[in-house]
């Protein structure tokens, strides 16, 4: 009896999941303004949702219910709504949003305002703009740590992160790194954060108990001219086992040992990879290239690019709902 | 007078409100000379060059390099002089020395920037942004020169390149009458002779007509011949160029000063962040970015860069640092940029232009260079005499 309830509830639990469509991926293609919808398990597309102009950085919320876009021309966060697949509501962003990161507490965005050199903070809930802080030329990448301490951004011009108090929205501190930062990603302990230099050819380990850097990657690609090693995205497995760092026009992604920081390979991907993100189980890691417009699937146990899916003009980032 | 101390205590309140994060400051001076000859009365006149031209990227990279020097307690500080000629360059030059300025771009032709550099003594450093000679970078070399303008050769190399990519091999040259338009000229034809391409026409532009209304019954008769790929126009200034393109002899695409063209920087280039640039420019200058705008925001940005590094303004140190491994500059061409360590030239790709469109960059996958492709493009180390660090 007991064993029919349990497997009843079993039953019941799963008829809740199934309706929900296979995992999904969203990926943001800037000159076409729109977002791709990949269907995870057959990996194709399957939806193209007309979005805000020149769509860039994309997340999610915290519970998984919405998407948020940079639509950068129209000077806008737009906020799409998953179970419907539309555009709900838009948010106060400041001008050219490029890339942004949401805070642990679900509210507060920060957005990177790349013509303005200003961070913009946003409340999600009332849309009120909470802060504006200035920072370096082109403020480009932005993370928040995951224990919501720190607002990190890049400023690409300046060469600089700019490390902002979570509570009072002040530069607590600024560590110049190689030319044109372009992204930032925290460990999952908040306890490095790795910053890539898209000119400098170079990914950089911060520690962030000291606010010093403690490492400074380079790489080097088998047959590419070494000007076109270019780290822009990173993603980081939770185990705290691999690094991916996609490589922009080197169409290569290093596959990085997140503990020695040494580099074990590289995965040769679409033209200039920009973005990437592991889907749930972490075992398929979804990259964005930009100039042959398709997205590569890399199995990550294999370390072996599996597909590539044609999306739409310049895919600039994606990101996978765990929950779909 | 008690109202004026008033103000000046309020200005400082000001200033303290806004002082930088760091206490200890370092103001950078840095000084913009600009003569530009009067270029004589062109046909084609329709849309005239900015007479701002480089003054206002000039403006662009200080404020660039302040952004980032107020989280460093650096700040930089612009005296331009637009001077309405050589004599008044030079006097201006040695005023902006005199007050202690030793970091110069300037935009000038070759001889003005020759007297200018003469007498410049050795602590300075100035940034040539104006002239294009390939002399500049072969012969007359200095060691306190530095270039971010690319010379005629780099520019024609690109196109050569790019014609010989496209198996364009057999050329239409039509040269005008200016120096400077004989200096482009020879420099494609150095380039047709490292790329392979045949010049199956060599012709001086000699007619004084006025093309606007007879433009399609000259050039066609102009640019008879059996056959060719592409005609290459060498008119710097734009007199008779923009005539060329439709009024071919054979139905074949116009390149060089006309036409698609080798540029340092153009409003359609946009990749690599050089939409955010070039949004700057407009919103600072109010009309797009050019060339000259680039050579000087590119020489002032490799001067913040140093001084970012260095917490230094002194000109040894800044030409030091720009010689060593350590210097790249992000520049928004898709790679980092260096100087050639033996003319001071600063390596850059090239885009290729038409007025409305990006049609390639330079340089090209398959031509080869032991050191960097970029040096594919330009008088290379040994076609050069210059050896400026020895």
């Amino acid at each position: 009896m007991k064993t029919l309830l349990k497997q009843s509830a079993l039953a019941a639990m799963i008829g809740l999941s199934t309706p929900a469509l296979a995992s999904v991926a969203y990926v943001s293609n800037e000159k076409d303004n729109t977002l791709s919808v990949i269907d995870t398990e057959t990996r194709e597309v399957i939806e193209t949702i007309d979005v805000g102009q020149r769509p860039r950085g994309i997340l999610l919320s915290k519970d998984f219910t919405k998407l948020y876009i940079c639509a950068s021309d129209d000077d806008t966060v737009q906020v799409l709504d998953l179970a419907t697949r539309k555009i709900i509501d838009t948010l106060p962003s400041g001008e050219d949003p490029e890339q942004f990161s949401l805070h642990p507490n679900n509210r507060h965005l920060y957005i990177a305002n790349e013509d303005d050199a200003i961070v913009t903070v946003v409340d999600v809930e009332t849309k009120d703009v909470l802060a504006q802080i200035d920072v370096g030329i082109e403020p480009e990448g932005m993370a928040v740590s995951p224990d919501g301490k720190w607002a990190v951004n890049t400023s690409e011009t300046t060469s600089m992160l700019h490390w902002i108090n979570t509570e009072t929205f002040e530069i607590e501190k600024n560590i110049v790194i190689g030319q044109r930062p372009r992204h930032v990603e925290f460990s999952k302990d908040s306890k490095i954060a790795w910053a890539s230099a898209e000119i400098g050819g170079t990914v950089h380990i911060i520690d962030v108990d000291n606010l010093e850097q403690v490492h400074e990657m380079t790489f080097k690609v088998p047959g590419v001219n070494q000007d076109r090693v270019q780290p822009v995205g990173i993603e980081l497995t939770s185990d705290g086992n691999y690094a991916f760092v996609a490589l922009g026009p080197s169409n290569h992604v290093a596959v990085v040992d997140a503990r020695t920081y040494e580099v074990l390979d590289y995965l040769l991907v679409g033209a200039r990879v920009w973005q990437l993100d592991l889907d749930k189980d972490e075992k398929h890691l979804y990259t964005t290239n930009g100039v042959s417009g398709d997205v590569s699937v890399i199995d990550v146990e294999a370390m072996k690019v599996i597909k590539s899916i044609k999306v739409g003009r310049y895919p600039w980032g994606v990101v996978i709902d765990p929950t779909s | 007078m008690s109202l004026l101390s008033r103000t000046v205590a309020v200005t400082l309140i000001t200033v303290a409100g806004t002082a930088p994060l760091q206490a200890d400051s370092l103001d950078v001076r840095i000084g913009y000379l600009q003569w530009i000859p009067d270029q004589g009365p062109v046909l084609s006149n329709v849309i005239p060059e900015p007479e701002d031209a480089g003054l206002r990227g000039a403006e662009l990279a200080i404020g660039d390099n302040s952004t980032t020097g107020k989280f460093l307690g650096q700040s930089y500080s612009l005296q331009s002089e637009v001077a309405e000629s050589e004599e008044a360059a030079i006097a201006a030059f040695d005023a902006m020395r005199s007050s202690g300025i030793e970091l110069f771009v300037v935009n000038a032709p070759s001889g003005t920037l020759a007297a200018i550099t003469e007498n410049a003594g050795e602590s300075t450093l100035i940034f040539n942004a104006g002239a294009k000679d390939d002399a500049l970078r072969t012969g007359q070399c200095h060691v306190n020169l530095l270039h971010t303008l690319p010379s005629y050769s780099m520019l024609t190399d690109a196109l050569g390149q790019w014609l010989n990519q496209r198996r364009w091999n057999e050329v239409f040259l039509i040269t005008g009458p200016t120096e400077a338009d004989k200096g482009w000229a020879d420099a494609f034809r150095r380039s047709a002779k490292r790329f392979g391409l045949e010049i199956v026409e060599d012709k001086p532009w000699t007619f004084d007509a006025d093309l606007r209304r007879t433009a399609s019954k000259e050039l066609p008769l102009f640019t008879q011949a059996s056959d060719y790929d592409a005609v290459v126009v060498a008119d710097v200034r734009g007199d008779f160029g923009e005539y060329v393109p439709f009024n071919t002899w054979l139905p074949r695409p116009v390149v060089g000063t006309q036409g698609m063209s080798p540029v340092t920087w153009h409003r359609v280039v946009e990749s690599w962040g050089a939409a955010q640039l070039q949004n700057r420019f407009r919103d600072l200058a109010g009309r797009d970015m050019n060339s000259e705008d680039y050579a000087a925001w590119a020489a002032i940005r490799a001067i913040g860069t140093a001084v970012t590094d260095l917490n230094s303004d002194s000109p040894a140190d800044i030409r030091n640092f720009l010689f060593s491994d350590k210097f790249q500059l992000a520049a928004f061409k898709g790679r980092k940029l260096t100087f050639r360590n033996w003319n001071g030239q600063l390596r850059q790709p090239i885009p290729l232009i038409h007025p409305r469109g990006l049609v390639a960059r330079a340089p090209f996958e398959g031509f080869l260079h032991p050191n960097t492709e970029m040096d594919t493009l330009g008088y290379d180390r040994p076609e050069s005499e210059c050896r400026i660090n020895g």
